[in-house]
């Protein structure tokens, strides 16, 4: 058992990664969730459901990460009022995810100084609730009005507000950013997100299996691969199915392949944010390259829809390992090449060094994750934890630093890069042979749920699947590490320059899609 | 230094020849004179709006301005306030959230202005907008496509469109009507 308290009754959960699943009145969800957290855990994802079908009034979920695996937990709400104790005491991420299970559902955790609204602006009105049954999807509440949000404002002698956005003034995704500052200092930072939010999680109520795992891999596009896999994990564990081997060994090549691109990217663009426009054209050749095999080999240049619940929808062909494994030498030649020019530029250096600095004891108070968090001396990489097949056989070393500046972040980025470099060519060399692609699967159980996560390139990606009496999707949630990633931004602007700003946010390279849903 | 310009020089030039207009994708007739049209197609300013997209098209609007595609190099470039800007490419669906935003970039834009929409939500609401029978594509959060909040001019299908694609948009959008 991952944990031990005396009203917990936890059930595994059968899939590729370690899980259980118990339930909980509301009264011990602090005392277990301080139980995690006093033993190194964190929080991995909080959401609700409507469970009124069911006889029962409403559920929160929280899922929670400690050294054994996933603990998800269950908790049934008392019908009138339906709420919960506030755990953002004992975890700090767990604020927003709160206030935008209150705006989607209308629960709340009661006590919680914080209960702004998060996810909702105008587009539908306060004490209506989109993720409940009964909410009419009908764009009949259409006001357009002005959303109203209470900023924190800082006060003082000199001190102004610059906003941005949500257009931003590159090509980036919607959102807003609200700086306090003095002369160039950045004192207090605040961001304001929901823009780009679309309804994910309701589309995903009329979707079937199949489908779904379409709309999950565009949770955020960039993590197309880890939302895909996650997605299907899930799928796969509530069916208690287990795909063929090939298509796990195919799995992972896909993901590296994602975590190369996107590194790749990012690296061009912290050149180009110092000023090194050199690094974003010598680094975006090296991506092209990336994606135009992926198009070559598998149809798709970011491998969108490859992944599907039981297995994969490609397979990889002659020629195509040979040209993987000529790409890796050429990558490898190519990036050791620019790394040296990178450390060796003393300007890239100057402005990478000491920027955006997330102090490890930081990170850990406020649950920073991923890539951004492995750079902060949190050592978290659910491939080398929880290494689902095939990372059971292929070692995975983590990459991490102490630093948390801008530095560490692309020390963190180069480190990985090589090492997906080498994973896939170990996947390449041992990938398992066979000519099924996937086992099938249409239906799942009634009144199920089952859970994936998986470490996609800026952090876990986890998605939670709930089932109803027929078996049908009656709740997904997908789950973005920017969650936890988005607030420590915030901490980690301040005290910088304005102008440095732009390049600390490309460090973390955080998803708004993810977040918003 | 030295390594940094011999990579420069052993990198050599990379940029295809960019796409022709491919007039399937223009969804309203060509408006502008080809006076007008002329000074666009040699110097483009060019302002994205994300309206609520997944992100996937972001990355190939990212990559035309790689050095295979060098959007920069026909002319064109981004810029950063829809008042610099002649053309808005927009992503997503709609989200209801990101309306007021869309519209007052657009009206920010100043005449004669163009839109191209990018992607398969831009241009029909895509995966995250429920299509009824009844021909509704909108709900609590998406308004679906573009064209039901701001006027377009050229749509470019796929998820995401490949940057050869989009660049074709671009192109079609300032060429004149065959």
């Amino acid at each position: 058992m991952p944990i031990t308290h005396p009203n917990l009754h936890l059930k595994k959960l059968p899939g590729a990664i370690p899980a259980w699943q118990g339930e909980i009145t509301p009264d011990d969800l602090q005392p277990i969730c301080q139980n995690v957290r006093d033993g190194g855990g964190r929080l991995v994802a909080l959401w609700g459901s409507d469970v009124r079908a069911e006889g029962k009034c409403f559920a929160l979920h929280v899922a929670l990460v400690n050294e054994k695996g996933l603990i998800c937990l269950n908790v049934l709400l008392p019908a009138e009022p339906p709420n919960y104790p506030d755990i953002s005491g004992i975890f700090p991420a767990a604020n927003r995810m709160q206030r935008a299970t209150y705006d989607l559902l209308g629960i709340a955790a009661h006590e919680s100084q914080d209960q702004r609204k998060w996810l909702r602006h105008a587009a539908w009105p306060g004490g209506s609730f989109p993720l409940r049954k009964d909410f009419v999807n009908d764009p009949l509440f259409n006001p357009y009005e002005l959303d109203a949000y209470p900023f924190v404002q800082v006060e003082g002698v000199g001190v102004h507000e610059i906003a941005v956005g949500p257009v931003h003034a590159g090509i980036i995704e919607s959102g807003h950013f609200r700086f306090s500052v003095v002369g160039e200092k950045v004192l207090r930072l605040e961001e304001r997100f929901g823009y780009t939010h679309k309804g994910i999680e309701k589309r995903f109520e009329s979707l079937n299996v199949q489908q779904a795992a379409k709309l999950a891999g565009r949770v955020s596009g960039d993590s197309t691969v880890a939302y895909a896999w996650a997605y299907a994990m899930a799928a796969e564990s509530i069916a208690a199915v287990t795909p063929p081997d090939r298509a796990l060994w195919l799995r992972a090549l896909f993901l590296e392949r994602e975590r190369i691109a996107n590194h790749l990217g990012d690296l061009g663009y912290l050149g180009n944010d110092v000023a090194l426009s050199f690094g974003f054209a010598q680094f975006w050749i090296l991506k092209e390259q990336v994606l135009r095999n992926n198009a070559a080999l598998f149809g798709h240049r970011y491998s969108m829809d490859k992944i599907i619940p039981g297995g994969v929808a490609v397979d990889l062909v002659e020629p195509g390992q040979q040209t993987l494994i000529e790409e890796c030498a050429m990558l490898e030649r190519e990036v050791s090449l620019l790394r040296g020019i990178y450390d060796e530029h003393a300007g890239v250096q100057d402005r990478f060094i000491g920027a955006g600095r997330v102090e490890p004891k930081l990170a850990a108070q406020l649950g920073l994750c991923g890539l951004a968090g492995r750079a902060s001396a949190q050592s978290w990489d659910a491939r080398v934890q929880f290494p689902c097949a095939p990372y059971d056989k292929l070692d995975v070393q983590m990459a991490t630093y102490r630093n948390g500046d801008v530095a560490a972040r692309v020390i963190v980025r180069f480190d990985e890069l090589f090492e997906s470099l080498r994973l896939q060519r170990e996947i390449l060399a041992h990938l398992a042979q066979g000519d099924t692609l996937s086992v099938p699967l249409a239906n799942l159980p009634v009144n199920s749920f089952g859970v994936g996560m998986v470490e996609g390139c800026r952090g876990e990606v986890l998605v939670a699947i709930h089932t109803d009496v027929r078996g049908k999707l009656t709740r997904v949630h997908p789950h973005d590490p920017s969650w936890q990633n988005w607030p420590v931004l915030e901490h980690a602007a301040m005290g910088n320059i304005v102008p440095d700003f732009p390049l600390i946010n490309k460090s973390f390279n955080l998803s708004y899609s993810g977040q918003d849903l | 230094m030295y390594q940094l310009l011999k990579q420069i020089i052993k990198t050599g030039i990379k940029t295809e020849a960019a796409p022709l207009p491919d007039e399937s994708m223009r969804v309203e007739p060509q408006r502008l004179q080809q006076e007008i049209l002329q000074l666009f197609g040699s110097a483009l300013n060019i302002r994205h709006v994300d309206a609520g997209s997944c992100n996937g098209c972001e990355l190939e609007i990212h990559a035309v301005n790689n050095a295979y595609y060098n959007i920069e190099g026909l002319g064109i470039k981004f810029v950063a306030s829809p008042r610099h800007a002649d053309m808005l490419l927009v992503t997503g669906p709609v989200s209801r959230h990101m309306v007021t935003a869309l519209k007052r970039t657009f009206d920010a834009t100043p005449e004669p202005k163009l839109v191209v929409a990018i992607g398969d939500c831009a241009c029909g609401g895509g995966i995250f907008t429920p299509c009824g029978a009844d021909g509704v594509d909108e709900s609590y959060a998406s308004c679906g496509k573009v064209s039901n909040v701001i006027p377009v001019d050229v749509v470019v299908s796929g998820c995401p469109p490949t940057p050869t694609a989009i660049l074709q948009g671009i192109l079609t959008a300032i060429s004149a009507q065959k």
